[in-house]
């Protein structure tokens, strides 16, 4: 009972002799940072930078981290981005087999949230976490609907959402600008602040990002947009 | 024109003398008996159109659909038995999946054709099974142009331009012949197909 328990064979313990090529919990290799999203009145705004980094290098700077599932709904993700490329096969094919079925039901945020908390759940209680952070949102019911799901499975719902770093610097500032009633255009220009400080204190950020939009006339992502630095007070920095 | 394969005609896996598979032939038959399903390839497009048998005033709108979405980018019109018909849609989707897996990409319509193709063909070499009781015609817009290819119960497909399956393809077909394919737009063949 001991050897079967010992650390490195955990995962096999778990998921019998038969379980395929040995995954502990990895490393993630090429990662995504922030994500941030803000629900406003009649909808949902996203964004996420373009940058996958390998460790401390800025080494693919074109890689779209928003992913459009249909005209009501939409994913940011954060972290691995092999695993968020994972994911993203996955669940565009959902949406094509709801498109071939024509009959008006479509992927719901609310039920891509809970599926994706029962995968991401399952997956680390076998200890092969797929290692990504995932913001969910769009339009469910007519009104704005966003939520999180981590690695770990933890899930919970929000009107105001930002993932790793941007939990800790973007949230307090989102915070204090977010009313019930916020509009498009506030809630555009909230993420557009939030990239923008970002970009100055998260040492893995980048100045390009992609700007997405959940409203009931649909979705859209936009990018890549530029993030515009003010760097004037370095001067008075010694 | 039936005629009795006496003794030659209980299962698939058998030839008669003349060297016909007669259950293939009788699943032929058990299309000629439903709604007439037509479609037409223009120069951008593939348009379907399929006649509404209603059999009764009891059922729900939208039953008995034949028309089916196989892929983004492919759809599927179906005649004969429906059940066997939608095996039939269930298999094509799956391949259409697996390649995307595979391949990255949409499946090309000649690929997908093949081996939707090669299952049906399958079921007419045992006894234990059955053929299928329906033809499917297959379209698709492709960067290369639009496509249109029809699977008969035998397994046997070929592209069209124009294709008619079930109780009056007949005189669709005849219709057919007097369009000039190449130059339509698929607005046009759309009016034309509701005349049909």
């Amino acid at each position: 009972m001991s050897s079967n328990l010992s650390f490195d064979s955990f995962s096999t313990a778990i998921a019998g002799s038969h379980a395929g090529p040995k995954k502990l919990t990895q490393t993630p290799v090429t990662t995504g940072t922030s994500v941030l999203a803000v629900k406003f009145n009649g909808g949902v705004a996203f964004g996420a930078d373009t940058l996958g980094s390998y460790g401390s290098l800025a080494r693919f700077r074109n890689c779209e981290r928003l992913l459009k599932i249909n005209e009501s709904t939409m994913i940011g993700c954060m972290g691995d981005y092999a695993d968020f490329q994972h994911l993203k096969d996955i669940i565009e094919q959902m949406a094509i087999d709801d498109l071939c079925k024509d009959d008006n039901i479509t992927l719901s945020p609310r039920s891509l949230h809970s599926w994706l908390t029962r995968v991401l759940y399952n997956k680390r209680s076998k200890m092969d976490p797929l290692w990504t952070t995932v913001v969910v949102g769009g339009i469910e019911k007519g009104e704005g609907f966003l939520g999180f799901v981590d690695k770990l499975g933890t899930a919970y719902k929000d009107p105001i959402i930002a993932t790793g770093y941007g939990s800790m610097i973007a949230t307090p500032l989102m915070r204090n600008a977010w009313r019930p009633d916020l509009t498009q255009a506030e809630a555009v220009k909230m993420v557009e602040d939030s990239m923008r400080v970002m970009f100055y204190r998260d040492a893995r950020a980048f100045h390009k990002y992609h700007l997405g939009i959940v409203t009931a006339d649909g979705c859209q992502i936009q990018g890549p947009l530029e993030v515009q630095p003010d760097w004037s007070i370095a001067s008075l920095i010694r | 024109m039936s005629s009795i394969g006496t003794g030659y005609d209980l299962s698939a896996s058998q030839f008669s003398p003349d060297g016909r598979v007669f259950q293939v032939e009788y699943a032929q038959k058990a299309i000629e008996n439903s709604g007439t399903a037509i479609g037409l390839r223009g120069k951008n497009g593939v348009v379907f159109a399929m006649e509404k048998l209603v059999t009764s005033k009891l059922y729900e709108p939208g039953a008995n659909r034949r028309l089916f979405g196989i892929d983004r980018h492919i759809g599927m019109a179906v005649g004969g038995l429906l059940a066997d018909a939608r095996q039939i849609v269930e298999t094509s989707r799956k391949e259409s999946s697996n390649y995307r897996a595979e391949y990255g990409g949409d499946v090309p319509l000649r690929y997908l054709t093949d081996r939707v193709a090669g299952y049906i063909h399958a079921y007419t070499l045992y006894s234990a099974v059955r053929p299928f009781g329906c033809a499917v015609i297959l379209g698709s817009q492709e960067p290369t142009g639009p496509s249109m290819y029809m699977i008969d119960p035998s397994g046997v497909y070929y592209g069209y331009k124009g294709c008619a399956i079930g109780k009056a393809k007949q005189a669709a077909k005849t219709e057919m012949e007097k369009l000039e394919f190449s130059n339509m737009n698929i607005r046009e063949l759309v009016k034309e197909a509701a005349k049909m």
